[in-house]
């Protein structure tokens, strides 16, 4: 099962940091998402493309994650290289991450 | 119970104007923002007033203007937008000739400035917050200097009676804000309300971000009508409560899974969400269905507003040079890796000379990050090459090593496309709220 099987997500970016919004399309998954998303697995899922730490900010109370990857846009929206200095896309390539309980019913 | 409601008419410089004037004309609303600055804008901006001192306000305020100010003035919605940019009063005065034009004389204008704090901030006092060093050492690169101004001169402007407040710099959050506060009377100091007011300016100030843009995935997000996708609005009451909506019949959607979306948008630390008016606290926000198209948001708070403003600086930073080529069918993507090799190999052997270079497969590598792509070969990819230098020379240079791999490079590459520009790059400091003095100056049509 994918991320993007039990949540949805959005990308911002601030400077040189991304932050992207993990939100439980069920309220239900949302201890489910926090014991299984974590701010590690996140960095490793964007090893080579964040360059500093990954903060995690729990929101009970929307059934979200809210990740800050700190140097991961490569010297900020202004300067960057990338064909996507916004790093709009990365919401997108957190979905692909793999969770770990196939029995789980995903929520649509 | 007494409501405003406050439409939002654009996201950014370029959006969409005809949902602004469908929220005029359908919106029932008192006031209409218009957030259209982003970082780097205005030191683009400065830039076309050094060429032109009437100039380095929004490219698009006449159009806009032209747009939305017949509704605005019939139904007395009162417009609040950073269309000012880098010269917030030559765009008051071009306001002024336009609602002239359109015969509506009268108009009250108020441009606020005291944003631009370049002289103030070039000393080595300042340190830049994304690296080291200070304003004073980017030397004579830098460009322009402005300090995020809050909701205050805005209040001073609607209570003086303007009918189109026109800013430079100012926290986005702060377009919306200011409406409310001069509606219901909120203190500067009410932290509490200061942070619900910041929750609905946040929720507001990309457009169409809440209402389906920036959101469809089909099948699993979907989203009709985003080609006529409506603005939203705010019903807000005077405890800071809100519900979102939108103009009946306007595509898009309204819902709880968009409103969440926009909500964390580009928010770090939601419990410490830094503004000129107060540091807002995000975290108790509720969010509820509230019928079709209608999000019912409540909590939120706030704490004493920060002692410093954030500065953007815009400076010139370096030149960037990019080439494209693509290649289809079997094989595509060797022959995609094939030219990014040779590509790296020419511009060591011609002595380009680069601080930083990207070798990228649009199709491929190119935005997608994380695990590396698995399964088929794209029927087709795109190589990019992009490189920084400190030179327009330079950067030339490496848009035409991609160029000559038409006939030089592997088999089948078309669609070459180069491109070299001066990189204007934004960095931050922060100076002290006593130090900027906000101004209002006024005109009238």
């Amino acid at each position: 099962m994918k991320l993007r099987d039990l949540a949805h997500a959005r990308t911002g970016d601030k400077g040189n940091s991304s932050n992207i919004s993990v939100i439980a399309h069920d309220p239900g998954d949302f201890a489910f998402l926090c014991e299984h998303v974590t701010a590690d697995r996140v960095r490793a899922h964007f090893a080579g493309t964040v360059q500093g730490a990954v903060e995690r900010y729990e929101l009970p109370g929307l059934g979200a994650l809210n990740f800050v990857l700190h140097d991961t846009l490569g010297g900020g929206v202004t300067r960057s290289l990338s064909l996507d200095a916004h790093g709009k896309s990365l919401s997108g390539c957190l979905l692909e991450m793999e969770l770990p309980d196939p029995q789980r019913r995903p929520a649509r | 119970m007494h409501t405003v409601r406050i439409g939002s008419g654009a996201g950014y410089a370029g959006d969409r104007i005809e949902p602004a004037v469908e929220l005029a004309e359908r919106g029932d609303i008192a006031y209409l923002g218009f957030e259209c600055l982003a970082e780097r804008t205005i030191a683009l901006a400065q830039q076309a007033r050094l060429a032109d001192p009437e100039g380095g306000y929004d490219p698009l305020l006449e159009a806009r203007m032209r747009a939305v100010l017949p509704a605005c003035a019939r139904r007395r919605i009162r417009i609040v937008t950073n269309m000012g940019a880098a010269n917030p009063i030559a765009a008051a005065r071009a306001t002024a000739r336009i609602a002239r034009d359109l015969g509506l004389a009268g108009l009250k204008i108020a441009a606020v400035t005291g944003d631009d704090v370049l002289e103030a901030v070039r000393d080595d006092e300042h340190r830049l917050l994304e690296r080291d060093g200070t304003v004073a050492d980017l030397g004579e690169r830098v460009i322009s200097a402005n300090a995020y101004l809050g909701a205050t001169p805005i209040v001073a402007a609607l209570r003086g009676g303007a009918d189109v407040v026109i800013t430079g710099r100012v926290a986005d959050p702060a377009l919306f804000l200011a409406p409310l506060m001069h509606e219901f009377g909120w203190a500067e100091d009410d932290w509490d309300r200061m942070g619900k007011g910041t929750v609905v300016g946040h929720l507001l100030e990309c457009a169409g971000q809440i209402t389906g843009g920036y959101f469809a995935d089909p099948g699993h997000k979907d989203v009709a009508g985003l080609a006529r996708l409506g603005f939203p609005l705010a019903e807000v009451a005077a405890d800071g409560s809100a519900v979102i909506t939108k103009v009946p019949g306007s595509g898009g959607q309204v819902s709880l899974a968009s409103c969440k979306e926009q909500l964390l948008y580009e928010l770090h630390d939601p419990t410490r969400y830094l503004q000129p008016d107060v540091v807002a606290d995000f975290s108790s926000v509720r969010l509820q269905a509230d019928g079709a198209d209608r999000v019912a948001v409540s909590g939120g708070s706030g704490a004493q507003r920060p002692d410093t403003l954030k500065v953007s600086v815009g400076y010139l930073d370096s030149f960037v040079g990019e080439g494209q080529i693509s290649y289809a069918g079997p094989g595509a993507l060797a022959r995609g890796r094939l030219a990014l090799d040779i590509v790296r190999e020419r511009l060591a052997l011609t002595g380009v000379q680069t601080t930083e270079l990207r070798f990228d497969m649009i199709g491929w590598d190119a935005v997608h990050r994380g695990p590396s792509p698995e399964g088929p070969e794209p029927p087709e990819v795109r190589i990019r090459v992009a490189g920084r230098t400190e030179t327009m020379a330079e950067a030339v240079r490496i848009g035409n090593e991609v160029e000559t791999l038409y006939t030089n490079g592997p088999a089948g590459g078309g669609g070459a496309w180069k491109s070299a520009r001066q990189v204007l790059a934004v960095v931050s400091t922060l100076i002290p709220r006593g130090e900027v003095t906000p101004t209002l100056t006024w005109e009238t049509a």
